[in-house]
């Protein structure tokens, strides 16, 4: 069976739980921005956590079924149809073949998520279908969906229509959104007034927010410690020698906008990085839209694990919901 | 050297051996990386090492962060014990100087630049001392240079000089990054080259192109049938200037598969080359004639 892709919509593109383990490379992880909801949609159609389905960030596909299916949209709130009827999300749904599933506007949140029973089939690329589209890696030719394409789905038996993720279980940012920041990596470069700052003041979600990375603008600008720069570092006062960057991390180049490193993070370079998002708040920033307000919140290491934890516990409960 | 230890988030702990760059720096986070990977402690999922640091990532539900952070800083004695010597390659990769491509998009954004009026090549030439473009050039490519990281995007080698620090190379990165960048230009930012692997944003100083494939995800490229990226940390790189039409050819021997780079073993010992770096130097260049 395969997935005839009518309309693209902006961005739409195959990931699965991504390729740990090149990050070394320069080549990221990738997968699902928001992997909760990528989970849990493969778990309401019936299909392993890791399945690949599809990503489509502000506006959905058109995309035209060769068999019957289970499907399900979890993540973004958007109106879902099936030749031209109103479906839910976070439910499961089936799809006859000839069927048109399409969407209507985004009404809150930023990414959907598409699982197929079956999950897409598309050839793996060291271990994963992910779409890297900069290492041409994964998804269609290592690029994003286009119209005309025919994708590959996996055969499985259809589900019970109407299984459904709770309300409880869903998660997503609130406004404000509040992303939870362990410091330390470079933090010491900032004075303490600029670290007091980059927490008291309020953000806005930039234009420049992909899967690479999410910028910040509106607060103000941050102060360095003074030194004489190190050898090889470069003369800005953001630059150090180049080094690796975690996922999460967050580089404020000049001092001016924050960048948040997302799933597809480039894997080093020469800018000075105060600290991480906390691993289970890297879901939310898949769901921020442009002109979102956030406000970063000073954790620690504690608080980061206890969220992690809390997290986990949700995905069980879903797993326990469906199972 | 002071190695600080610190957490990015609560999946990676950041190790950085000096905040200055130097070979030295750079052969205590290549020991200590292997280090942590022979130590196979439970949990660690990558382990990158950079020019003179490194990152491991890793799941705190196996091991703690805590903890993980102790594992890691006691293998720091094992680092400083550890030889500053490797077995590796020498690689000689042609270089196309001031080629119309790399010359375009220079042009093109112009206004990011810190001296809007000449060239890349023009300005770092300048600021580095050099009379001529021709000298600088010069300077560029007689010595080599070893991978010192590999990563950003890609495969993408970062690349230190093999010189005495006051003859090393220095420019700034552009004042704002571009939004394209031609595949395989060979830039130039803080006191380091590389090579793009694939075309995209860059913040880094043009100074000419390869035509050699460094990263094939299809590997269909002979050289890279085996794995997709070239480079690896401590690989030794010389590049070798050449003109429009040896560029061609070579292109569309690459292009054919029937091109494969010159690549020769060798022994680095950082402590005998710092006793004599150009006669070291030409050592690790005359393998290149027997490849």
């Amino acid at each position: 069976m395969t997935l005839k892709i009518v309309k693209s919509g902006l961005a739409t593109t195959i990931q699965d739980m991504g390729r740990p383990g090149y990050f070394h490379l320069g080549i990221p992880e990738g997968g699902a921005m928001d992997r909760l909801s990528m989970r849990a949609a493969n778990m309401l159609v019936g299909n392993p956590e890791g399945a690949a389905g599809l990503e489509a960030v502000f506006m959905g596909p058109e995309i035209e079924f060769t068999r019957d299916a289970s499907v399900a949209v979890t993540g973004a709130e958007m109106p879902v149809m099936v030749d031209g009827e109103a479906r839910g999300t976070w439910t499961a749904f089936t799809v006859k073949a000839g069927q048109i599933l399409s969407f209507g506007f985004l009404q809150s949140g930023a990414r959907i998520y598409i699982a197929v029973s079956g999950g897409i089939t598309t050839e793996p690329d060291l271990g994963s279908r992910s779409t890297y589209p900069i290492g041409a890696l994964g998804g269609v030719d290592g690029r994003a969906v286009q119209p005309g394409d025919e994708l590959p789905v996996g055969d499985a038996p259809l589900v019970a229509e109407g299984r459904r993720v709770p309300a409880a279980l869903r998660r997503g940012p609130a406004n404000p959104a509040e992303l939870r920041v362990l410091t330390g990596l470079y933090w010491y470069r900032l004075t303490d007034t600029a670290g007091q700052q980059f927490f008291e003041d309020t953000w806005t979600v930039a234009a420049e927010a992909d899967r690479m990375g999410y910028r910040f603008k509106g607060g103000r600008p941050l102060e360095f410690v003074e030194r004489e720069q190190p050898f090889g570092a470069g003369a800005d006062p953001s630059n150090i020698v180049d080094g690796c960057y975690s996922y999460g991390s967050i580089q404020v180049p000049g001092g001016t906008e924050p960048i948040v490193l997302h799933r597809d993070a480039v894997s080093g370079g020469g800018y000075f990085t105060l600290g991480a998002i906390i691993s289970a708040d890297m879901d939310l920033i898949g769901q921020l839209q442009p002109n979102t307000q956030v406000k970063f919140v000073n954790v620690d290491m504690d608080t980061a694990l206890a969220a992690r934890a809390e997290r986990k516990v949700t995905i069980q409960k879903i797993r326990e919901e469906l199972g | 050297m002071k190695t600080r230890y610190t957490y990015g988030g609560d999946e990676h702990v950041y190790v950085e051996m000096d905040e200055e760059m130097s070979l030295e720096a750079f052969f205590k986070s290549l020991s200590m990386s292997n280090a942590v990977r022979e130590a196979d402690i439970p949990g660690v999922t990558e382990i990158c090492p950079a020019n003179a640091s490194f990152q491991v990532r890793f799941d705190p539900d196996v091991t703690a962060p805590l903890e993980m952070l102790k594992r890691i800083q006691e293998l720091e004695h094992t680092a400083d014990k550890a030889e500053k010597r490797l077995t590796t390659r020498i690689v000689e990769v042609p270089v196309y100087y001031q080629d119309p491509w790399t010359h375009e998009t220079v042009m093109r954004f112009r206004e990011r630049h810190q001296d809007p009026n000449g060239t890349d090549l023009d300005y770092a030439a300048r600021i580095n001392g050099y009379d001529s473009v021709e000298a600088f050039i010069e300077a560029h490519h007689a010595q080599p240079w070893f991978v010192s990281m590999v990563g950003f995007v890609s495969g993408l080698p970062f690349l230190y000089q093999l010189v005495e620090r006051e003859k090393q190379i220095q420019v700034p990165k552009y004042l704002r990054p571009r939004t394209d960048t031609p595949k395989q230009t060979v830039g130039y930012g803080g006191s380091f080259s590389c090579v793009y692997s694939v075309r995209g944003a860059g913040g880094y100083q043009m100074f000419g192109i390869t035509p050699m494939t460094i990263y094939d995800p299809k590997q269909e490229v002979s050289y890279l049938r085996d794995f997709l990226v070239f480079f690896k940390p401590g690989d030794i790189v010389k590049w070798r200037p050449i003109d429009r039409a040896e560029y061609d050819r070579i292109l569309s021997e690459v292009e054919a598969n029937t091109w494969t780079p010159r690549v020769a073993e060798v022994e680095f010992n950082l402590e005998e080359f710092n006793k004599d770096m150009t006669g070291y130097n030409a050592k690790l260049m005359e393998a290149l004639n027997d490849a």
